[in-house]
């Protein structure tokens, strides 16, 4: 699925927005000017990575520090272990959009509870 | 350089490890720690580890494919630095020789006189720690919690959800007044009678006393209660003590290693002994701001400052340092997640900006002269994440006009 974000003129460098998808994700413009997308749940607790602190092209969790690579998904150290799932982005017409991963994520287990409970996330 | 020892197998030493590789340096690295386990992580023993809720192997700070290419001596405790050919001597009478050396001794758990052998009476502060609580907390009965900082609060609702009677006893206005200050700790402490504990605040601890009879012998007493200032007697069959820390410096003592309250260290994590830095719990770092040393006995600091040490250590002082974040906490209590960055102590002013403490749900900003010093958010993680991330870069600011 391709959903459109928002214009890449709204998106200022060193800034990033969530979507509220289900699960929701994380849409950075780094400094150097890529655009990456990632799942905004932390693989660790329930913490959203775009509230998070960027740096390059990592993103530091802002709860426990764990730092994920916005490229690859990589965690850098725990306490998170399990990398973040990425989304493909493609700029089209001035506008951001974000090609949605069919690969399973990797929530946190508090959320995958609430996500079988029905509950929001 | 070509050894380097860090001393201190915990998060800031694992940190300086890091940094130390990440910064290049490609010499021979020892880290030395005084407990048998492999670095791990500490904010847990009080809350999920406690509850069983988290594995020993999961609480490893290590990722499982890293490698440091480090030499770990651990179950070795050091007991004194040379600082003329900087050798670290450890316990069992080895020695290490490095060129470089990082402090990273972290701090040991206060204890009541007294207290020493009584069964049933614990601190947290290791893993072996937490593990002798968590046996014993699964056996039930009175649980005594004495001190206001984070591990009694955290110990205290982790009990709770156990099952278990708690009693918390806190020598100040409420728990957590110290960090939080006055205001905002009384706004927080009603969390623990929403779920049933009995808060005794405003008394201090005399002793603990075992059963009778049962002092002599192979069989250790165990404890039977805990002795209030006022005279008052509470009954318990466990008690913990989180009465504070105290930095690991003897082994520092008349290596010409400046010490305070821990190890005096320049805003870059420097000592007073070329060659020899120092991070995390034992060490107080000079705060230009405030023109203060002091120790920040927090997780993010232990781990921010390690880079910055390293920095120092690897250009012999020379490196430009960063402004370090404003120390930043989190605590999780009966599902309520507690954050607070910035020193509440330089406020003149604070105010709940959004939420209500009724609800157990606000946010609170505290200034000095009108300029934001401190954060504290309850149950409030994305604007507390918000307006940390502005006290921060206030404070970058600052240090640079
Ligand atoms: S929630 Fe992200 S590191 Fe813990």
């Amino acid at each position: 699925m391709v959903i459109p974000v928002c214009r890449l003129d709204d998106l200022p460098r060193g800034e990033s927005c969530r979507l509220e998808t289900d699960p929701p994700v994380a849409v950075f413009h780094t400094e150097d000017g890529e655009i990456h997308a990632i799942d905004d749940t932390c693989t660790h607790q329930d913490a959203s990575l775009s509230d998070g602190w960027l740096e390059g092209c990592w993103v530091e969790c802002p709860l426990h520090a764990s730092k994920f690579d916005l490229r690859t998904g990589r965690v850098d150290a725990p306490p998170a272990r399990l990398p973040v799932r990425t989304h493909e982005v493609v700029v089209r017409d001035g506008v951001i959009h974000v090609v949605l991963s069919d690969a399973p994520p990797n929530l946190p287990p508090s959320c995958v509870a609430a996500r079988m409970a029905g509950g929001a996330v | 350089m070509r050894t380097v020892a860090v001393v201190g197998a915990s998060l800031a030493g694992l940190s300086a490890a890091r940094s130390l590789r990440g910064q290049g340096y490609d010499g021979r690295l020892v880290v030395i720690g005084d407990e048998p386990h492999r670095p791990y992580d500490r904010p847990p023993l009080s809350k999920e580890f406690l509850a069983g809720a988290v594995t020993e192997a999961e609480l490893s700070l290590e990722a499982d494919d890293e490698d440091l290419g480090a030499e770990w001596l651990l179950g070795a405790r050091a007991v004194g630095l040379g600082t003329r050919e900087r050798s670290v001597r450890l316990a069992d009478d080895r020695e290490v020789r490095a060129d470089g050396v990082v402090i990273a001794t972290g701090a040991t758990a206060r204890t009541l006189p007294g207290s020493a052998g009584l069964t049933g009476v614990h601190v947290v502060r290791t893993l072996d720690d937490a593990r002798a609580l968590r046996d014993d907390l699964a056996r039930g009965g009175r649980l005594v919690v004495v001190g206001g900082g984070f591990v009694g609060a955290e110990v205290v609702s982790t009990a709770r959800g156990m099952g278990l009677e708690v009693t918390f006893v806190v020598a100040g206005p409420a728990p957590l007044s110290g960090v939080l200050g006055r205001d905002m700790a009384a706004a927080v402490s009603p969390l623990h009678g929403d779920h049933g504990v009995r808060l005794l605040c405003g008394t201090g601890v005399r002793g603990v006393t075992c059963g009778p009879g049962d002092r002599s012998g192979a069989e250790r007493g165990r404890v039977s209660a805990v002795l209030l200032d006022d005279g008052r007697r509470l009954p318990a069959d466990i008690v913990v003590l989180g009465i504070g820390a105290v930095p690991c410096t003897g082994w520092l003592e008349g290596s010409g290693v400046a010490l305070g309250d821990g190890v005096r260290c320049g805003a870059d994590g420097t000592t007073s002994v070329p060659g020899v830095v120092a991070v995390g719990d034992c060490a107080a770092w000079y705060d230009p701001a405030a023109a203060v040393h002091r120790r920040i006995e927090h997780w993010t600091g232990a781990k921010e400052r390690a880079p910055a040490a390293v920095a120092a250590l690897l250009s012999g002082g020379a490196a430009p340092f960063a402004t370090p974040r404003p120390p930043y906490f989190w605590s999780d209590q009966y599902g309520v997640r507690i954050q607070f960055a910035g020193h509440a102590a330089h406020a003149d002013t604070v105010t709940v900006e959004d939420g209500d403490p009724a609800d157990r749900s606000f946010l609170a900003v505290y200034r000095r002269a009108g300029h934001p010093v401190a954060v504290l958010g309850v149950a409030r993680t994305k604007e507390f994440t918000r307006r940390r991330r502005q006290l921060a870069a206030d404070a970058a600011r600052t240090a640079t006009a």
